[in-house]
């Protein structure tokens, strides 16, 4: 993608280098050139800018939900987001599915040597604006430049941690027979963003990622269902890995409906184009939820008055038979399981 | 979706299976000669609606279950020469050969690259000049145009450093070599649709009237695959023997003359090894003497590579329909996709992986 200054929002800082050189990742005056004019406007917060080593956090009353990930997409920029967005969503989002409100987040850089500063502005400018918009703070971070080739163009851990609300305890362990498995909303549409933006596939439709922080949807349906069992967000492996997870930690069965998932009809066309199971494709914005039979309707009518659970739907069933697997009842009334899926999804040569 | 949906609706689907019920009055074997076939027979459970006389067995028509061995031992050692970028379609990466897999190759330094199309080695050809761009040729009637396009476009821009290691199998003289197997039990043979929709179904008379079995060409849809076996069995049942289209939206009895006329100028017929059935006559593809250069087995003088089968694995049987992937000692416990024994359980449309991949329960609910 080309970049151009008035595409960001805030102009790109003035230096005297175009690309991150190996001397940004020193130590000395081009670190501290990089980290004010470049880190410190976007994550501003009174924490982070004390600038110690360590961020001294007041702990609120509860226990901790703790986690980190590290994001190495390529390419950086595709439609729908960037790496930026995945490092603060991804990780926000893994808390918040124990239940927890993120409060807190750590970022750390890896850049390869000659990364434009511009692509590093645009990114961090992304990060600044999700963390908003998931009510986090950035209160501290790293950043290491290492030589061309040692990595690609740009890799970020972020850590994340929240604070988890007495009554909810929320596991996969928790789940029982004739509870209700629910999905936010559409599947598959980050891995095809990526897919087809990486290997230069193009349809009729634009498929965007659907990278999102998910607590709030998380709160309004904690709010209507506290007796909720698990939650997680179906990211690499998709649904399918998922719904198998948690069928060998609770010792269950789970049956899908076949008609109930929902893909948008680009996605679905691209995944048969690909030779691709939707099922086992990345999603970013999205959460698959277990809850009390009783509750689903309700749960349900909460997520669909959320923007990011409009399409939700009950996915199938937690079931005695068959524990540890998932299976599904086509449309066609017969019945398939739903694998773990093996290493990367391979396109059919014909 | 538009195109897709029509051909599987439920209640169409409900009333094929009927009509095939309402038509079998006695056990039936028709073998699927397609791996796309089986793969979709497995995903949507088409064989639980089916009456239990009409059995389906698994055909050869899968190209990653037939190359053999030492071609993939022969891709490994071309991808791990300095200097050469190897490239494939996605499912051939991770089908063993005697040692390795072209994954492991990659893990070990060598520039393996997945195309969606031979055309993507070329333009890696042109762009890098300083490299040998090697493109693994795999596959059935299906891929063989395209994959002779991308020779010839080779020739046509004078590129030196583009090559193909050539695996190309064709259809018919499996089916044949099945038919006069003296074990044989098929009876009637649902052919792959878009191999016909290349090559027509003109060379299938032949065999429908010479082995006195229905051929029935059909599309990949349930309601193809659902149609496609009512047409077989009417014909069973009425004790005729000929070839009838169910693919008509795409075949027709010429083919793509095209596509066939690319196919033959470029390769020509030859005997081909299948991996677990041995070598069939006339059964392959390699490329024609003037397109020598572009032959990368002498380019990289890796003829003389040979490789064994691992002994447990009866991929072969399978292949040819005699026995279920259930059958084997090994299925589900020594050979399981992320460890597979033989090619059979490597590819998504290889018997074995399906049968693993949708129906390890025999009845679920």
């Amino acid at each position: 993608m080309s970049l151009k200054p008035e595409d960001f929002s805030c102009p790109l800082p003035l230096t005297a280098h175009d690309t991150v050189q190996l001397a940004h990742g020193s130590g000395g005056r081009l670190t501290a050139e990089l980290v004010d004019k470049f880190f410190l406007p976007r994550f501003a917060n009174p924490t982070l800018a004390r600038l110690e080593d360590q961020a001294v956090l007041d702990c609120p009353a509860g226990r901790l939900a703790f986690t980190t990930d590290t994001f190495v997409v390529d390419p950086l920029f595709f439609p729908g987001g960037s790496i930026g967005e995945l490092a603060v969503n991804g990780t926000v989002n893994d808390v918040a599915m124990g239940g927890a409100r993120p409060l807190w987040l750590s970022a750390a850089f890896v850049i390869e040597e000659g990364l434009p500063l511009a692509v590093l502005h645009a990114v961090l400018l992304a990060m600044e604006k999700a963390a908003q918009a998931a009510g986090v703070s950035i209160v501290t971070g790293d950043t290491k430049v290492v030589q061309k080739g040692a990595c690609d163009k740009l890799f970020i851990n972020t850590t994340g941690l929240g604070v988890v609300p007495d009554g909810i305890n929320l596991s996969a362990a928790n789940l029982q027979p004739g509870d209700a498995v629910l999905l936010s909303g559409t599947i598959a549409d980050h891995g095809l963003a990526i897919l087809t933006c990486r290997e230069g596939l193009s349809f009729e439709s634009r498929i965007e990622s659907d990278t999102a922080a998910l607590y709030g949807l998380v709160a309004v349906v904690l709010a209507v269902c506290p007796e909720m069992r698990a939650m997680r967000d179906p990211t690499r492996g998709g649904v399918a890995t998922t719904l198998n997870e948690f069928a060998k930690s609770s010792g269950m069965g789970i049956m899908l409906r076949e008609e109930a998932i929902p893909v948008r009809p680009a996605v679905r066309a691209a995944c048969e184009v690909l030779g691709i199971d939707p099922l086992y494709v990345a999603n970013e914005g999205k959460l698959v939820a277990v809850v009390p039979a009783a509750q689903a309707e309700t749960v349900l009518a909460a997520m669909r008055a959320h923007p990011l659970g409009r399409h939700a739907v009950r996915l199938g069933e937690v079931t005695a038979k068959n524990p540890g697997l998932v299976a599904m009842r086509t449309a066609l009334g017969t019945h398939r399981i739903i694998d773990m899926p093996v290493g990367e999804q391979l396109p059919r040569i014909c | 979706m538009k195109y897709s949906d029509e051909y599987r609706d439920p209640a169409l689907a409900r009333r094929l299976v009927g009509e095939i019920a309402n038509t079998v009055t006695r056990p039936w074997t028709v073998m699927e000669i397609c791996g796309g076939h089986t793969h979709a027979i497995m995903r949507y459970g088409l064989d639980q609606l089916l009456p239990k006389e009409l059995e389906l067995v698994h055909g050869p028509g899968c190209p990653v279950c037939v190359t053999p061995v030492e071609l993939i031992d022969k891709a490994v050692a071309i991808a791990a020469r300095p200097g050469v970028i190897f490239t494939s379609f996605g499912d051939m990466l991770r089908v063993p050969g005697s040692r390795q897999d072209l994954q492991m190759a990659r893990s070990n330094g060598a520039d393996v690259r997945m195309v969606y199309s031979p055309l993507e080695a070329v333009a890696m050809a042109r762009q890098h000049p300083e490299r040998e761009v090697v493109f693994f040729a795999v596959g059935f009637e299906t891929t063989a145009p395209a994959n002779g396009m991308a020779v010839l476009q080779a020739r046509r821009e004078g590129l030196q450093n583009f090559s193909a290691l050539v695996s190309q199998v064709l259809v018919p003289p499996a089916m044949r070599a099945l038919l006069s197997a003296p074990e044989n039990r098929v009876q009637g043979y649902l052919a792959a649709g878009h191999v016909c929709t290349v090559m027509g179904f003109a060379e299938y008379e032949a065999i429908a009237a010479e082995f006195r079995v229905p051929v029935v060409p059909a599309g990949f849809e349930p309601l193809d695959i659902l149609e496609g076996l009512l047409m077989v069995v009417r014909q069973l049942e009425a004790g005729e023997h000929r070839v009838e289209n169910q693919y008509r939206r795409s075949v027709t009895r010429a083919g793509n003359v095209a596509a066939r006329h690319a196919m033959a100028e470029v390769f020509m017929v030859a005997d081909r090894k299948w991996r677990g059935i041995g070598v069939l006559p006339r059964s392959g593809l390699v490329l024609r003497e003037e397109f020598a250069a572009f032959d990368a087995e002498r380019r990289f003088a890796v003829q003389e590579i040979a490789a064994e089968e691992a002994p447990q694995c009866i991929s072969g049987l399978i292949l040819q329909g005699r026995r279920k992937p259930r059958q084997c000692p090994a299925f589900g416990r020594e050979c399981i996709p992320s460890h597979p024994l033989g090619a059979t359980m490597v590819s998504g449309e290889g018997a074995c992986a399906a049968y693993f991949k949708y129906q390890r329960l025999r009845a679920p609910v």
